[in-house]
């Protein structure tokens, strides 16, 4: 029975819709349903169902990495759908059952995710609204809770789609009208996160907690050299340790066992010898090796008239400075870990990645298996902050599983995470740029030296295939670090060029706000340092290069915030041992949406180089706001974590490898050192929703410098700001 | 095997165990199914394990079997409190939204929970002096410190 709809149609305002009840079959059992429930982002059934008693089930290919996006799309959906947020149950990231949205990156979750469920959600109301005025005979109808109500009757949603599939396609080109934001109830509103409760109590179940019947534990016994060759294994220490058993394939090593505290023990005691390797720089060369790597290929980013000729001009003054971003890692509080199962020909892998659709295609080429025969699935782990070890942890589990024909589940050690996630890789920024007599900004121009980007693809290789000499793709992938190289500020001539290397010491990947951190690092302190050279305020003199409408907006709301007393940097009345300082940064992001800008306020001990960061000031601007609740928890994360990244942060190694592989060897940000974070939230609710899971972090770095040569009259262009570099600042000034 | 007693959350239980010095999480996690203290560094650093002997707060990822007597009181997250009824400090984690990933804030609760139970009304510097050593990377530090305030507030 197809039931064409015409007269809503006109109603809503919306193409065409068929509603198809053709199809029945019950959703409740979603593995039974397998084979069948849609995935192409084209359906409506591919994100949502309805049962018999009116749960709404969800299915998000995008997931919630401890950010709290499942009830901010929880919230979207009951808002659109009129149904109550406790109705709904939210599945993520399974390959077998969730649309392929994209990796959770970059952002996008609701912006891109959160829009695809909204459209899903309001095409499917509608459907519902124009069987319900077939039904009860008007199309005067209101809902609330799930219940269509007109004419003195009512239908719920259960009746009238409960266990039967929509069957209705979406069309991007096409979008259904949705709800008007003045009519919201749920959207806008925080929300308390429903994984809140659990994880506070123990009852919620992190990919470290989940087990499979029958598992078997497997630790994973690195090379104490990256390229190092296996060359001996010597397992007679293990005999004490019953039902061990040790894996070896190629230079993969690995043992499991029964507990996990028994691969453990196992992993010690085994003795290994391996041959030597050195592939990596001298650390405290770095900076030279990065600057004499090949370049593979130069991006333009920026290109606005004729920098040279502007640089050439008489009476131009030319400045220079360059900036450089330690190597930093991810540093999850919970070390990596998945499970792995091979039964039937099919390999089921459980674990906490960010991308179970991109894994999937590795696991499928690591065992040479057709795509369909692998099945990922997602289960929260400790944040990740980016591609961190979770999908090589999901490699070593299949790569065991496989082996011991057992379910087996790997707990990367704090060495492991350490040691093996990929790193974000070290980035330079050679800056420069010429002002008139007058101070007038005339020429800007900017090269960064980042790493490539493998053009096919964002799979960073898998630990596990390479060392095991195991089908991978060779890639190079450290996301779109090419972001926010170009400027947001309206100088007569551009050029800024990313310079994409061949090679990077480390397996480089994204880490949150990859890129945009470090670049928008440089351009930040080194606008501040053109403000100084025209004696200007550094709010100020921001603003006369920009025209943008929301982003003079923004900065208005943020010194206001943070009560900005106007004047050029630095301050003259340092006196003390311990000095005072703001600094101020801003970011379009991507130069396209989120607008954020900070004040950092600072304190310097000249005598130690010790910096603290007592207060950060935020004014962020992401267009809609979803949960506003949500939102400030995740700029205070933005905020601290990157002010530890700023201050402490540096991965350290020899020629071998890693050399920081606890946190004494890489600290991060405690308890003292975190600063307050005050925010002004803009709301748009008319606007679309941005992403707000990273901005914030792009204006950190370079507001914490702004402030310390504020309070010093010393830049700071090496991040971390470790005490030494500070005294060694302060004593070449 | 060998056999020991211990009394967690309240009960009396028996583990199972081959090696003495397996540290007091595995027992916890492994044999006992407990969610709560949580696997972070293995070495003390971090705190996403800890739980409470007779009342103080200690590292379980580094505390053998063999130093925990049957006697002594083990003491959980889960044995804190439930999502039905929670303890103070866990009410006051949901009330102040004080979680990102979550992954650590077992340690920020236990450890919380004992210094709280010693010292009363603290003051904002001593909250963060007695978390100095639990490790959150996600940045809700300030957030945790207005959740222990507020459960301070209300003791």
């Amino acid at each position: 029975m197809n039931i064409q709809i015409s007269r809503r149609q006109a109603l809503l305002g919306s193409g065409a819709l068929v509603v198809s009840f053709s199809l029945v079959r019950p959703l409740g059992d979603a593995l039974a349903q397998s084979q069948a429930k849609p995935l192409a982002l084209t359906e409506v059934d591919s994100f949502l169902a309805i049962d018999k008693a009116g749960k709404v089930t969800v299915y998000s290919g995008k997931v919630d990495l401890g950010t709290g996006v499942t009830t901010a799309l929880r919230q979207i959906v009951a808002e659109e759908l009129d149904v109550p947020m406790a109705r709904i149950e939210l599945i993520q990231g399974d390959t077998l059952l969730t649309p392929d949205q994209g990796n959770t990156w970059g952002s996008l979750t609701i912006q891109l995710g959160g829009m695809q469920l909204r459209q899903a959600s309001a095409a499917a109301r509608q459907a519902l609204l124009a069987e319900a005025a077939k039904k009860l005979g008007t199309d005067q109808l209101t809902v609330a809770d799930g219940v269509i109500s007109g004419g003195g009757k009512k239908v719920s949603y259960a009746e009238l789609i409960g266990g039967k599939s929509f069957s209705i396609k979406l069309d991007p080109k096409q979008p259904v009208k949705e709800k008007a934001p003045k009519d919201y109830k749920i959207v806008g509103k925080s929300q308390p996160r429903v994984d809140i409760p659990g994880k506070v109590t123990g009852s919620f179940v992190y990919m470290q907690d989940f087990k499979v019947p029958g598992m078997l534990h497997g630790r994973v016994v690195r090379p104490p050299a990256i390229g190092a060759k296996l060359e001996s294994v010597d397992d007679a220490a293990l005999k004490k340790i019953p039902g061990v058993k040790v894996v070896r394939e190629g230079n993969f090593l690995a043992v499991v066992a029964s507990s996990e505290w028994d691969a453990i023990r196992g992993a010690n005691a085994l003795k290994a010898t391996w041959s030597k390797s050195e592939t990596l720089p001298d650390q405290a060369k770095l900076w030279e090796h990065v600057r004499a790597t090949k370049v593979a290929k130069e991006d333009v980013t920026g290109n606005t008239g004729n920098t040279a000729e502007a640089m050439a001009k008489d009476g131009a003054k030319t400045i220079k400075a360059t900036y450089d971003f330690a190597i930093h890692m991810h540093g999850s509080i919970g070390p990596s870990c998945a499970i792995a199962e091979f039964k039937d020909g099919m390999l089921t892998s459980w674990s906490a990645s960010q991308a179970t659709h991109n894994l999937r295609k590795q696991l499928a080429q690591m065992f040479s298996l057709p795509p369909e025969k692998v099945r990922c699935i997602y289960f929260e782990g400790a944040g990740c902050y980016g591609r961190n070890g979770h999908e090589d942890a999901a490699a070593d589990a299949a790569l065991l599983a496989k082996a011991v024909g057992k379910p087996v589940r790997v707990q990367w050690s704090r060495a492991d995470e350490h040691g093996w996630e990929p790193k974000g890789p070290p980035t330079l920024m050679d800056m420069r740029a010429s002002m008139d007599a007058q101070g007038n900004v005339t020429a800007w121009e900017g090269d960064f030296f980042m790493p490539q980007q493998t053009p096919a693809g964002f799979l960073v290789p898998l630990v596990a295939a390479s060392l095991a000499g195991m089908p991978y793709a060779d890639h190079i992938a450290p996301g779109n670090v090419f972001q926010n190289s170009a400027i947001q500020y309206k100088f007569p001539n551009i050029k800024t060029v990313c310079k994409r290397l061949e090679t990077t010491p480390f397996r480089p990947s994204w880490i949150r706000t990859p890129g945009r951190m470090q670049n928008t690092y440089a351009n930040e302190c080194f606008v501040d340092e053109l403000a100084a050279a025209a004696n200007m305020d550094p709010i100020e003199f921001r603003r006369k290069y920009l025209d943008d409408k929301r982003g003079l907006e923004l900065l208005d709301r943020l010194a206001a915030l943070a009560k900005w007393e106007k004047r050029p940097s630095p301050q003259k009345a340092a006196s003390g041992n311990v000095v005072k300082g703001r600094g101020v940064s801003y970011v379009k992001y991507e130069l396209v949406r989120t607008y954020v800008g900070v004040v950092a306020e600072v304190e310097v001990d000249r005598t130690t180089g010790v910096i603290l960061v007592p207060k950060f000031y935020v004014a962020h601007d992401c267009g809609q706001i979803v949960n506003p609740d949500g939102l400030k928890n995740q700029i205070d994360g933005n905020v601290i974590q990157t002010v530890s990244r700023t201050l402490y942060e540096e991965v350290k190694f020899d020629r071998s490898r890693v050399t920081s592989l606890d946190w004494e060897g890489y600290p991060i940000l405690k308890f003292p050192q975190a600063p307050d974070v005050v925010i002004d939230l803009i709301d748009r609710p008319n606007e679309k929703p941005w992403g707000a899971g990273e901005p914030a972090a792009a204006v950190i770095p370079s507001a914490i410098s702004n402030a310390v040569f504020d309070a010093t009259g010393v830049r700071l262009r090496s991040v971390p700001y470790t005490p030494a570099k500070v005294k060694a600042a302060m004593q070449s000034t | 095997m060998a056999k020991k007693s211990l009394t967690v959350n309240g009960k009396r239980v028996s583990v199972s165990y081959d090696d003495p010095q397996m540290p007091l999480l595995y027992v916890l996690r492994d044999n006992l199914d407990l969610h709560g203290p949580r696997f972070g560094c293995g070495l003390g650093q971090c705190g996403a394990c800890t739980v409470h002997i007779d009342g103080a707060a200690v590292r379980s990822c580094v505390t053998p079997l063999s130093a925990v007597s049957s006697k002594q009181k083990v003491v959980t997250l889960e044995g804190l409190g439930t999502a039905q009824k929670p303890h103070p400090v866990q009410k006051a984690f949901i009330d102040e939204q004080a979680v990102q990933c979550g992954y650590c804030i077992n340690g920020m609760i236990m450890q919380s929970a004992a210094f709280l139970a010693k010292n009363k009304k603290p003051s904002e510097a001593e909250i963060k002096a007695a978390l100095a050593n639990n490790l959150c990377r996600c940045g809700t530090h300030a957030r945790i410190v207005r959740a222990v305030k507020r459960a301070s507030a209300q003791a």
